[in-house]
Order: structure tokens, then sequence, then C-alpha cells
């Protein structure tokens, strides 16, 4: 049984203007000590899904239309509130993007840290700062003692993205989901949060659910990887295949567009066009309107996610995903 | 732009200043614009920065202001820009180049130093040789969301320059050169009369971009033009970006923290850290022959979109984060981060230049860099 696996997830945002179709059946899976990251430009659903897991979608205007969340077995779409809360935080946790509009500006780091300690273990106020100060050594922030009392505001960066990860990791929860955890960040910066938030997934053996656009960032530390554009997941790949044979037009047109940095190259391909208004989705498949390869059937039949491989490890949602696989 | 031969002269001379009369503000005027107007060959030097500072100060009181301190943002910086070339300029938040280029753009007064365009020093043009440099001179901002009005159609803020340029097209003419502009970017000469909310981010950036061609500019600085933009659409107008250039023969500063992006639109790249020019040398030199330690550790820490060469590639991380910029290290301002310091890395500041063991050598590895143990080594390749 996976730690965590998504089944058949829709969710929709209705609004003034008509309803937003944000995830139209996203199904993945983590098991413990593996990273799953999703791939995907803004608007293709991927921080929504992870909103959906966390319980902290806004509803409404967002909406759960189907699907199930089974973590640890559990449905937790079948869930109290308060019965969520518990799963909240404990067994699973979530660090952002912007660790500075994250943690509350006016109480120290060492009092937020420690918050966890006191609401969820229910210890003294005494107790969970000396679990804070522990805590502030594990992920390396120097003078962890002194600086316990400090405000976000005292911290650089890199430190405050170090306290979002202690936060997350505090009461040792079986999974994490990272939205964008570095793209704030400076690229040297960068390399020593990723590094550190590898190294606390190995010790715990957590699941990791890394959300990013950045295809440099999940080649360095994801296992699998599941591409997502207008709301589905179009291809599905352990890590290292990805990169050498894309099954789907899209990740092929991502990875040619990006520049190299080992050489200089001749003009960069361009997707044409336009990811898609989430209220006017494309028939047949999203993609359609900007992908090379496609033709009528691409524009009346949605693709379901064929299997690359027999196990069903490699999956893509192209019709022609054997000709994709063939030209890569 | 192989034939540009750069590195060998030395930085400090300062370029040749056009004599101007002292005898009457108007003919010197006059003659500041004839240079100003003068065309600059392909390959010479357009825009010469020499030891540019900005220092920004540090007050405390409300009443009686004292200033006790300074954030050193910029402090020295010298390099060359060549007609028709794109200068990458990188380096990570603070460094101080987005204050590069508001100095560049007059945007802020320079603490000391000149910047020279065209021989004339712009820190001290004023009046009409001023207004002829700034028409020159034109920028594309990082955010196409805050940097458009959103009160304005996209006609009003591509033709905003013709207002106080009348002189760069007649005002029957106006809606004419906004719909070629518009054409020349990639989009639809129709949209003209809407608004900026009814475009994507790739779109504004474009509309960002026909603003600031209105002039005819010979410069453009762009500060981070594409970290906006999502993957699909930054290729997009990176394109658009190397297609200008060689349609109107512009000179691109381009400023950006991504290391790929830079290297790709760049002849030649400047790496900053905290307020100084750590390295500058051809896209070549500087990331298949890095000699600086802080640029080394700066390539290797690139995620690269392929597991395998990442496998095999050298990894620095460095500790810490950088010092403020109010009070930086003696010595060589890297120093703190630095696996190589030594003593005299503390007391003596590195001058940029072709490290002595590489002088006159006929290798990649011969270009200015401020280290005193500068040493060749390669982090972007697979090993």
């Amino acid at each position: 049984m996976p730690l965590l696996e998504v089944r058949d997830l829709h969710v929709e945002f209705h609004t003034r203007d008509g309803v937003a179709k944000a995830v139209n059946g996203v199904s993945y899976s983590v098991d413990a000590g593996e990273t799953l990251a999703v791939l995907g430009e803004s608007g293709s659903g991927k921080s929504v899904t992870a909103q959906a897991i966390m319980g902290i979608l806004d509803i409404p205007p967002g909406k759960i239309t189907g699907g199930e969340i089974l973590f640890q077995g559990r449905d937790l779409l079948k869930l109290k509130e308060d019965e969520r809360r518990k799963v909240r935080g404990a067994e699973m946790a979530m660090i952002f993007q912007d660790a500075l509009s994250s943690l509350n500006p006016v109480l120290s780091v060492g009092d937020q840290l420690g918050e966890m300690f006191v609401v969820h273990r229910g210890m003294s106020k005494k107790d969970a700062k000396a679990k804070a100060v522990e805590l502030m050594d594990r992920v390396r922030i120097p003078a962890a003692k002194e600086r316990v009392g400090q405000y976000p505001h005292q911290f650089s960066g890199g430190m405050r993205q170090r306290i979002m990860i202690a936060m997350a990791m505090a009461l040792e929860p079986a999974l994490i989901i990272a939205d964008e955890p570095t793209t704030a960040l400076d690229v040297t910066v960068q390399a020593q949060v990723m590094d550190l938030l590898a190294e606390l997934q190995q010790e715990f053996h957590m699941g990791l659910i890394l959300i990013t656009h950045d295809l440099g960032v999940v080649a360095d530390v994801a296992d699998k990887i599941a591409v997502m554009y207008a709301g589905r997941i179009v291809e599905h790949a352990p890590v290292h295949d990805i990169y050498k044979a894309p099954a789907h037009p899209y990740t092929r047109g991502l990875l040619d567009s990006i520049p190299r940095l080992d050489q200089k190259g001749e003009e960069l391909y361009a997707i044409k066009g336009l990811p898609p208004n989430l209220m006017a989705i494309p028939p047949g498949c999203a993609f359609n309107p900007r992908c090379p390869r496609a033709q009528d059937i691409c524009r009346t039949d949605e693709p379901p996610l064929f299997r690359v491989t027999e196990d069903g490890a490699r999956r893509s949602a192209c019709h022609f995903w054997r000709e994709t696989l063939r030209d890569a | 732009m192989a034939e540009l031969n750069k590195g060998d002269e030395p930085m400090d001379a300062t370029p040749n200043v056009s004599e101007v009369d002292a005898s009457g503000a108007a003919a010197t005027e006059s003659a500041a614009v004839e240079a100003i107007e003068a065309p600059v060959e392909r390959g010479e030097p357009i825009l010469q920065v020499r030891n540019l500072v900005k220092h920004f100060p540090l007050t405390q009181g409300i009443v009686l202001k004292r200033q006790i301190g300074a954030v050193k943002a910029v402090d020295g910086i010298s390099f060359d820009l060549y007609q028709g070339e794109t200068l990458g300029i990188v380096g990570e938040s603070g460094c101080g180049k987005s204050t590069v280029a508001k100095l560049l753009m007059l945007l802020e007064k320079a603490t000391a130093g000149e910047v020279y365009y065209k021989g004339q020093d712009i820190t001290r043009l004023s009046g009409r040789a001023l207004k002829a440099v700034r028409r020159n001179i034109q920028m594309v901002f990082q955010d196409p969301y805050t940097s458009l009005n959103p009160r304005m159609t996209v006609g009003d803020i591509i033709g905003e320059p013709y207002e106080i340029h009348p002189e760069a097209a007649p005002k029957g003419d106006r809606r004419r050169k906004v719909q070629d502009l518009l054409d020349v970017v990639g989009l639809n000469p129709e949209y003209i009369n809407r608004y900026p909310h009814q475009f994507s981010g790739g779109q504004r950036q474009r509309i960002g971009i026909a603003r600031g061609l209105a002039l005819n500019p010979e410069i453009i600085i762009c500060d981070e033009p594409v970290s906006a933009l999502d993957v699909s659409v930054q290729a997009q107008v990176i394109n658009l970006m190397e297609k200008l250039q060689d349609e109107f023969n512009l000179s691109y500063l381009f400023i950006a923290h991504d290391l790929s992006i830079v290297r790709h639109i760049s002849d030649r790249v400047g790496v900053m850290y905290l307020g100084k020019m750590a390295e500058i040398g051809t896209d070549q030199q500087i990331y298949d022959h890095p000699t600086h330690p802080y640029t080394q550790a700066l390539l290797s820490a690139v995620p690269v979109p392929d597991p395998e060469a990442r496998e095999g590639r050298e990894r620095i991380i460095l500790t810490g984060d950088v010092p403020s910029p109010a009070n930086p290290p003696s010595g060589c301002r890297f120093r703190t981060r630095c696996w190589k310091a030594q003593d005299k890395c503390s007391t003596e500041v590195p001058l940029l230049a072709v490290p002595e063991r590489f002088k006159g050598a006929d290798t990649p590895a011969a270009h200015e860099s401020a280290c005193h143990f500068a040493e060749e080594k390669d982090v972007v390749h697979a090993a």
C-alpha cells in the first residue's frame, strides 16, 4: 500500500466569470522514502492538487467534485474537519514558496516552532522552546540558542526557508509536500536548502512531493516525475527515463526550450501559443492547439494515460506516444 | 562577435573623451549632442563604465538625521559594452546588478565614477545632451505586471515615449508607428486599444519590449526580462529579443540570475558579488574556463535538467549567506565563503585583471578575474 494515493481527483473553482476546471482527474502515488516531483507551469493544477491533499483548499470558491485521497489507507476526503486537523501538521506537512509571508511576523520563530509541540503534543512552553532550539540546530541555523527569540525579518531568505523546513519536520510527519520550496532563493542557497531537505527525508524515511516548474531541480532530487498540463497528468515516469526520452510532446517541448549551461546553443525551441484558459479547455487533448504532432484524433478524443512500460511506471497521455518516444 | 578582442586593454585607462571648449555652455552642449548622435561602428565600445560607485546612506534619527553608514550597493565597477553585443551580468540578490541598471539609466545618481556613452560622461550631462542620451538608452523591466500602467491602453503605453520625444514621430504618425511596433514584437496590431490585464505575462513582456523600442534606441538595458515568465513562454521572448537585436542593431545589457539563459543570449558575461565585479569574459571563458572561486561555486550549484550529467559534475556547496553590503568583509568580499581564502585575502583587495599566471598565455583562462588565487576549474561539464 503506498503512503499516499490520489485517485481521479477533480477540483473546480466557481467564479463570477464561470467554472475553472483546475484539476481534471489526477492520480498519483508516493511511497515512504520516495520523492515524486510534480512539474508544471502556472495554472497546470499542481498546487491545487497539493492543497486538496493537505485540506487547505479555499472552499468556496474551490470545490472537490470527485476522486479519493488515500493516506495510509484512509480516504482523507471522508474525514471530519477535526480529524483532518489532527492529520495536518502531525502526519503530513507542507513547505511553501514564500517563507516570509508564511511565517507570522509578530511571533518569534521559537514560539512558532514550539507551537507545534504545544498544540499537537501538549508540551509545556518551556519544553517546547527547548525542542525549537533542537530543531533549529538540526536545520543548521548558526547560534540557534541565541536566535530562537528572534523574529522572521531578522533572518535571511535561506534561513527562513530552513525554519519552514524545521517547522514541517517538527512532528516527524510521514509525508511532506514542498511547493516551489527554492524558487525564491538564490542558486547557491537553493543548493544548500535542497541538500538539507533530501538529507532529512532520508533520515526520517518520509514521502516527499516536490512541486516545481524547474526541470533542473527535479533532475537533482526526484525518483519519479508527474508532468501536469491543464489540470491533468500528461506524462508520468521514473526520473532518468523522462530526460533521456520523453513520451509526450509537451515534455519534449519543455526540455527543448531551456538553454544549456554547458554549451552555447542555437535558437531555442519555443512551444507556440499559450497555456489554455481553464474555463475553456480545448476538446480532445488539451495540448493539441500547441502541439507539433496534433492530428484530427487529438482534437476530438481525450487521450487516456497510456501505459508506456508493462508495469505502468511510465505513462503518457498522448495518442502518438510511440512516435514521440521513437523520435526522442 | 569573435572578432572582438577584449580583456587586453587595461580597464583603468580613461576613454577618449572628446575635447570640449570651455567657452560657452551652449557650444559645449551642441558638441555633446553631436557626439551622442554620431553612429558607432559594430564592435567598438558604445558604453564605458569606470569605477562606478553607488552608496545608499543609512541614517538614524528623525529630525536630526545622522548618517551612520552606507549600503555599498555598487562599489567601484568598470566594464565596456560594445556596439551590437550582449553583455550578461549575473549575480545573486543584493550583488548590485539592478543598481547598475538604474545607474546606467540615470534613475539613480552615482556616488562616484563615470559612465561614458560615445565618449560623453552621461553622469555629468544636462539639458539637450542628456535628453538625447535618454532617448538612446532604454530599459525593459522584470515584472510585466507592475511595469505597465493598468489604466492606460497598450497604444498609450507604447506611444508615451513620443510625448517626451516628439521629434521621434510626428503626431499624426504615432498610431501607425505603435501598430508597427506591435507587429514587430509579434502582437496583433488590432490590440492597440486593449488594456494590460487583457494580456498574458509573455504578451505583456512583449508590450514592455515594444515600448523600449519606440524611440529606436541603441542600447537596451534588460533587468531580469524573462524571470517572471513560464518556461515555455521564456523561450519565445528570448528568441524575440535575439531577432530584434539583429534587426535593429541593438546592444543589450542583460541582467539576470538564470545562468543558462545568460549563457544562451550573451556574447560576454560579467559575474558580480557584493557590489564588485568578480570575473568578466566571453561566455566560453566564464562558463567553460572560470577562474574565480565564486563563479565556480555559482555554476556548480545550477541544477541541470539531466540526471546523468548531474552525477558526473562536481558540486561546490557554499556555506553561509551573502554578507551585508552595509558592512562588507575587508579585502576580498568573497573570502568569508571561500574555501581558498588565505590571510592575504583579508588584507588586500584583489583587482579585476588577467591573473599573473595566465598573462600572455594563449588560453581561455586568460581573462579578467578578481582573485589572488585564480585557478581554472571546469564545473559545468561532467568529468
